[in-house]
């Protein structure tokens, strides 16, 4: 039994969708919004590993390079990341708790 | 065989683990599964030979983002009883949008593999994941790489302008006030005639 490269798609499949769906289903939480964030930008690196890796050898084609845009991405991330907390944090101390559908004093 | 037991034990791992994010009722229970997820991942990409994105997913992940998570769910003080209360009733649409995903990844996948799939071929072994890694970072994306760490400057500036305060009533050391004293302000000398006192 040879584990390809569809295998380890399918997995990244699976991460994203459960990212996308813990989005829609955890209206309220901010912080878990971020870790499903986390999740779908984990199934794009895996993604990009996973075609880097079973990529076939061309001319003028260096594989390495999906990882390092993986890398990259980690850092988008990572970035991400702080500065999502940063403003959570921010928010809460101005109005006491981190739901979202109280977020919505610019609506009309 | 073994490679692909690996596979599948890590892959279920991450699966579970990830779901296990999205429902626990705990945030510091989702950052747990979250870690879990990360090493999953990690030990997937050891499989197909990634070892440097691997570790760096361990210490990035583990070692900064995670840390970050539980610092602010600990930090926030938030009855997440009753932050959990709608799951059920967005259940349905969460899942009626996840499926249309699958559907659209399968189909995406049959097709792109429907011609009998590519000749997949692992890269070959000349060069260790690392220095092939340094090979490219330093000189065909050296630009790209120093975005990156520009991008990391902007956040930690943003996030320390963001959450940067200044509270009343707190007595701070201030070094320039300290450093401005001198003598004639600090000390005052009382020539004080005998059985008089202060008064």
């Amino acid at each position: 039994m040879v584990i390809g490269l569809s295998h380890y798609l399918i997995v990244a499949a699976m991460l994203f969708i459960i990212g996308v769906f813990g989005i829609f289903v955890n209206r309220k939480n901010v912080i878990v919004i971020l870790m499903c964030i986390e999740l779908i930008l984990l199934a794009v690196n895996i993604n990009f590993v996973a075609f880097s890796t079973h990529m076939p050898a061309a001319p003028g084609v260096n594989p390495i390079d999906g990882q390092i845009f993986s890398l990259f991405i980690l850092t988008v991330a990572a970035a991400e990341a702080a500065v999502g907390l940063a403003i959570l944090v921010v928010y809460f101390r101005n109005r006491g708790n981190i739901q979202v559908e109280d977020a919505d004093l610019m609506k009309g | 065989m073994i490679a692909a037991i690996a596979f599948y034990i890590l892959a279920t791992v991450a699966i579970a683990s990830a779901f296990m994010v999205v429902a626990s009722r705990n945030p510091v229970h989702s950052v747990m599964f979250l870690i879990l997820t990360f090493f999953s991942a990690a030990g997937l990409f050891i499989l197909m030979g990634a070892e440097f994105l691997a570790l760096l997913l361990i210490m990035v992940y583990v070692g900064a983002v995670a840390v970050l998570f539980l610092f602010v769910v600990m930090m926030l003080d938030v009855d997440f009883a009753e932050l959990k209360k709608g799951f059920l009733s967005y259940a349905p649409i969460g899942a009626i949008i996840a499926g249309i995903l699958l559907i659209e990844m399968i189909t995406l996948g049959a097709a792109y593999f429907s011609d009998g799939g590519r000749p997949l071929v692992v890269t070959d072994g000349t060069m260790s994941n690392l220095e092939a890694f340094g090979a490219v970072l330093y000189t065909k994306y050296a630009g790209a790489f120093e975005a990156a760490g520009f991008i990391l400057l902007v956040a930690m500036i943003g996030a320390i302008v963001l959450t940067l305060r200044e509270r009343e009533g707190v007595r701070r050391q201030d070094a320039n006030a300290q450093m401005a004293r001198t003598r004639k302000d600090g000390v005052e000398l009382v020539d004080i005639e005998p059985g008089q006192g202060l008064g």
